[in-house]
């Protein structure tokens, strides 16, 4: 049977990181006891390790919840429990229209930060009723007034009936359930109307096969349907309907403002696309939900195993959780400097990061990781635009019409002593300030920002500039054409692809000698001088030299010396192990990527 | 065919662990104890040699050599008593080659003459600088007055004498280290070993250069310049590099040490002494017990203080006549090496070569001048790496 509509109450908790949204969520989840105590482990919601380890969340979780109410009647409440990361924006923003209202959880003890106000924007647009709720109540430091104040400011929302909660002591928790009744809109939806479900999230469980979390529309959805995805007319016998609490509970069918799972034997998580519009094969509706659209890979770069023997192992390992993961592309990159790998595109950093730490990790494979790299429009005389994804395949110079290069828009929101530097960051990575306001004692900057400029150590540069004290966020905002040129870099007179990139023309001197300044630090003296040189076309614009080694010999060494001499011996040799042969030099594995760490 | 090591010959080092005090640089196995009994040291020693002579009859005895440690403290009854028990178990040879390492004190160098003879027909004297301030920063008993005095007594109780310097010391220009290996030159017989200043872990050195209490010391460049000086006035004066830090009149080489760098074998007794034997194809690696006390227990209740011997896998005894062999001036026979089931890295050796680092003339490979101040990374370079 499926719930009444005004009985259901669908919502998402909107915070930035560390202000305590998982713990919030455990906690709701308990006071209904939709899972028995001893059941509970912290932060239920947030499954895979990499996940709790960073206190982030990425795919979307969800839990059905029954809150009996001060009116005496259940309700069901389902929570989504959203990525909370910029590099996940298209999921979120999937994810908020799959309910009606946001908690907006903020820690009275910090105050709103610029990721909290990317998201909370995604919810205003989502169209959501939203209660604030101010977190971490206990703590000797929350300034609750002074938060309130800032909420209003700063996102313009009323925030004079905020909740006072604490997750930890378990304060304000039933007050909190209470409001989503009260102050949250039930679901629309008619039951009569043809099946339209979004698919709002989807993974792979190695004995279900393919779990879709999906948002009933319109129509009920039950199990042995056979149903259609409409973005690639795809037809599926479902096999299982059900809901969380949060363990998967099956049931018979969902109805109209519901929110559960099915699973249809499906192989791949490529088949099931976050936004997509799930109806009946037959009698089903043609009309597809707004905003669909498949998600887009951002940062690009070259992933190749330290030993190359475990190429294979890597293809496996990527095959495997590609299974998972539809937002994220692969295709086998050769260089002549790192041997074979893959080339592999991301949602963002944060991705790239997760990514890359699975494969080493959960599969025990070494990885070398080239610079990452953005996707550049390259609009050739003939008139043709073809997409860059690796600067070692930018066309020859005179066959280039111009370069376009995706830009950002970034917010900042950063304590009034470090703003000075911030400005300064962001000028110097080619910036465009879009605004500058304040808040309190912290001010609020955007910035128009080319993202080549900040996929790669933007993030830890802001961090290291404000003592940690700004927060960021970003979003994109298109192509735009720029003086844009690839630098190359040779080590001993020989083009090292893996070391080459973009970069704008106004900068390529600075850039360029501080990448040979860097290799010169990374690079180990040879018994011969190196000339370490960054080019444009045939253009040397930096030059460095690593000077030979004059001396490197045990000066005592007699019978009972052997042994040793051959211990420090096999030392070097597994030294020269990390290194990979380029040309007649060796170079070590972890330049690749520290070479482009800039100081600046 | 003959055996590998039969192509250098076989000699016996024995280590006498005790010093009157530890010198800062010294990272050998050296003891500072008052209270020794040379009587049972004597015993022993004597006892660990008809141990091994009866696993090695009837070998030709080419060397002895005496090292330490101070085994100039050494009573010379003991001194004789080894010699005379190690002439017995095996067959020495004619020119038995008798080395005792010496410190340059008035107190031992009274002894020297005793020592004579008691049979050590080579003396190796521990100079180490002929400047006082040097002397006392390198933490040694004696002043440039008192060695010199020792080396002229050296010099008449037997006809072979050697001395070290240690040089690229702190503060130590190029002028004054040029101005100090004339006069050593001067002074020299036929043999000096110049050894470059090396931190080596664990010594109170590398504890003060830890902290940066060790200042002064030359940079890379200027230990480069130090060196050539050092190749340009040996050469001058007729002492010819046989070896890394090594100086010869051709024909006085040190022919006991010869024996480690051209891969023959060794007898190694007392504390720490390692040694090399082979037994047909089998090369064995021999380490004694290092503690004195321990060594001598070990000794009087099993025969002998040998903690371990361990066949060396082919690939290490090969690895060893490579990175041994490399120091010398005549350098290896890759058809030895192969022999060893050893190899050079073909295409490294190519580099080697155009880089002028190491020379091949036939189944010979030597490294060049240049190649020699290198030797470590040649030898990272030419090692065979396993996959």
């Amino acid at each position: 049977m499926t719930t009444d509509l005004s009985r259901i109450r669908n919502f998402s908790i909107v915070a930035h990181i560390d202000h305590g949204k998982s713990t919030l969520a455990d906690r709701l989840i308990q006071e209904t006891e939709t899972v028995a105590l001893r059941d509970m482990k912290e932060q239920m919601l947030d499954a895979m390790d990499i996940e709790r380890e960073r206190g982030i969340t990425i795919k979307a979780n969800t839990v059905r919840i029954d809150y009996k109410a001060e009116d005496g009647n259940t309700y069901v409440l389902n929570l989504i429990d959203t990525p909370g990361h910029v590099d996940f924006a298209y999921e979120v923003s999937r994810s908020m229209r799959a309910v009606e209202g946001s908690l907006l959880v903020v820690d009275s003890t910090q105050g709103v930060e610029a990721q909290t106000l990317a998201n909370v924007y995604q919810a205003i647009d989502a169209d959501h009723e939203i209660v604030p709720v101010l977190n971490k109540i206990d703590l000797p430091a929350s300034e609750p007034d002074r938060v309130k104040e800032q909420i209003e400011d700063v996102i313009g929302i009323d925030a004079a009936d905020a909740l006072l909660v604490s997750a930890k002591t378990g304060q304000g928790i039933r007050e909190t359930l209470q409001a989503v009744v009260d102050h949250l809109p039930a679901p629309k939806g008619d039951i009569d109307a043809p099946l339209k479900a979004m698919l709002v999230d989807s993974w792979y469980d190695s004995y279900l096969g393919v779990i879709v979390l999906v948002r009933i529309v319109d129509g009920k959805l039950r199990k042995g349907d056979r149903v259609r995805f409409l973005s690639n007319g795809t037809v599926h016998h479902v096999d299982r309907i059900g809901v969380f609490r949060p363990p998967m509970t099956e049931i018979d069918e969902l109805g109209p403002g519901e929110i559960g799972f099915l699973t249809a034997s499906i192989k791949q998580v490529r088949d099931t696309r976050v936004g997509d519009t799930i109806t009946h094969e037959k009698k089903g509706t043609d009309q597809a939900l707004p905003g669909f659209k498949p998600s887009v890979p951002v940062v690009f770069c070259g992933l190749f195993p330290v030993d190359s023997a475990q190429f294979e192992d890597m293809r496996d390992a990527i095959d495997k959780l590609a299974l998972n993961d539809a937002s994220f592309s692969y295709e086998v990159e050769s260089s002549a400097a790192l041997g074979f790998g893959f080339r592999c595109g991301f949602l963002g950093l944060l991705h790239l990061e997760v990514i890359r730490d699975r494969i080493e990790r959960e599969y025990d494979i070494d990885l070398i990781t080239t610079a990452p790299s953005v996707v550049y429009h390259i609009h050739t005389k003939d008139g043709e635009m073809q997409e860059l994804h690796n600067p070692a395949d930018m066309p020859d110079l005179t066959l280039v019409d111009h370069v376009e290069e995706p830009r950002i828009k970034a917010t900042i929101l950063v304590p009034d002593d470090y703003l000075g530097d911030v400005l300064k960051l962001c000028q110097d990575r080619r910036g465009i300030q879009l605004d500058l306001t304040y808040a309190g004692p912290r001010a609020m900057v955007v910035y128009d920002l080319p993202l080549n400029e900040v996929v790669f150590d933007f993030y830890d540069r802001l961090k290291s500039v404000t003592k940690g004290y700004a927060s960021f966020d970003y979003q994109m905002i298109g192509y735009r054409e720029d003086n844009l040129v690839k630098m190359s870099v040779l080590v001993n007179e020989e083009p090292v692809d893996a070391l080459s990139m973009m970069v704008h023309r106004d900068r390529a001197e600075t850039r360029g000698r501080a990448m040979v300044e860097k290799l010169k630090e990374l690079i180990p003296r040879h018994m011969f001088k190196i000339p370490i040189q960054a080019a444009i076309g045939g253009k040397v614009i930096a030059r460095e030299t690593l000077s030979a080694m004059r001396k490197d010999v045990t000066a005592k060494c007699y019978g009972g010396d052997a042994t040793r001499k051959k211990k420090l011996l096999e030392k070097q040799k597994a030294g020269k192990k990390k290194m990979r042969q380029f040309g007649k030099v060796e170079i070590p594995q972890s330049a690749f990527i520290n070479a482009l760490k800039m100081d600046g | 065919m003959t055996e590998n090591w039969q192509e250098a010959g076989f000699g016996l080092y024995v280590h006498w662990p005790f010093c009157a005090a530890k010198c800062p640089y010294c990272d050998f196995n050296s003891h500072v104890s008052d209270r020794v009994d040379h009587a049972r040291w004597a015993t022993a020693l004597q006892r660990d040699l008809r141990y091994w002579a009866e696993r090695t009859p009837g070998r030709r005895l080419s060397t002895i050599f005496f090292g330490g440690g101070t085994p100039s403290m050494m009573a010379p009854e003991t001194l004789a008593a080894v010699i005379e028990a190690a002439r017995g178990l095996w067959t020495p040879a004619n020119d038995l080659e008798v080395t005792m390492e010496a410190n340059p004190t008035s107190v031992e160098a009274d002894r020297f003459a005793a020592f004579a003879d008691a049979g050590v027909n080579r003396l190796s004297l521990g100079l180490q600088a002929l400047d006082d301030g040097a002397l006392r920063r390198l933490g040694r008993q004696h002043d440039v007055r008192e060695g010199l005095a020792a080396l002229e007594v050296s010099k008449s109780v037997v006809d072979r004498v050697s001395f070290d310097l240690i040089y690229a010391r702190q503060d130590q220009t190029a002028k004054a280290w040029e101005t100090e290996l004339r006069q050593a030159l001067d002074l020299a017989g036929e043999h000096l070993s110049l050894y470059q200043l090396t931190i080596e872990p664990g010594t109170v050195f590398a504890r003060r250069a830890a902290v940066g209490k060790l200042r002064g010391l030359p940079d890379e460049d200027r230990a480069v310049d130090l060196w050539n000086i050092t190749q340009d006035l040996c050469a001058a004066a007729g002492l010819t590099r046989y070896e890394t830090s090594n100086h010869a009149r051709p024909g006085t080489e040190a022919r006991h040490n010869l024996i480690y760098w051209r891969g023959g074998d060794w007898l190694g007794v007392g504390p720490g002494a390692h040694g090399r034997l082979s037994f047909g194809t089998a090369r064995l690696a021999t380490v004694a017990h290092r503690a004195p006390g321990t060594w001598l227990d070990r000794n009087e209740t099993t025969g002998s203080g040998t903690e371990s011997e361990d066949a060396l896998p082919p690939a290490e005894v090969a690895e060893e006549y490579l990175l041994m062999g490399l120091r010398t001036r005549d350098g290896i026979d890759l058809g030895r090496l192969r022999r060893l089931g050893g190899d050079v890295d073909a295409s490294s050796l190519g580099r080697m070569v155009e880089l002028g680092m190491v020379s091949t003339s036939g189944d010979r490979l030597r490294t060049t001048e240049a190649g020699a101040l290198l030797l470590d990374a040649i030898l990272a370079e030419l090692s065979p790496i396993e996959p």
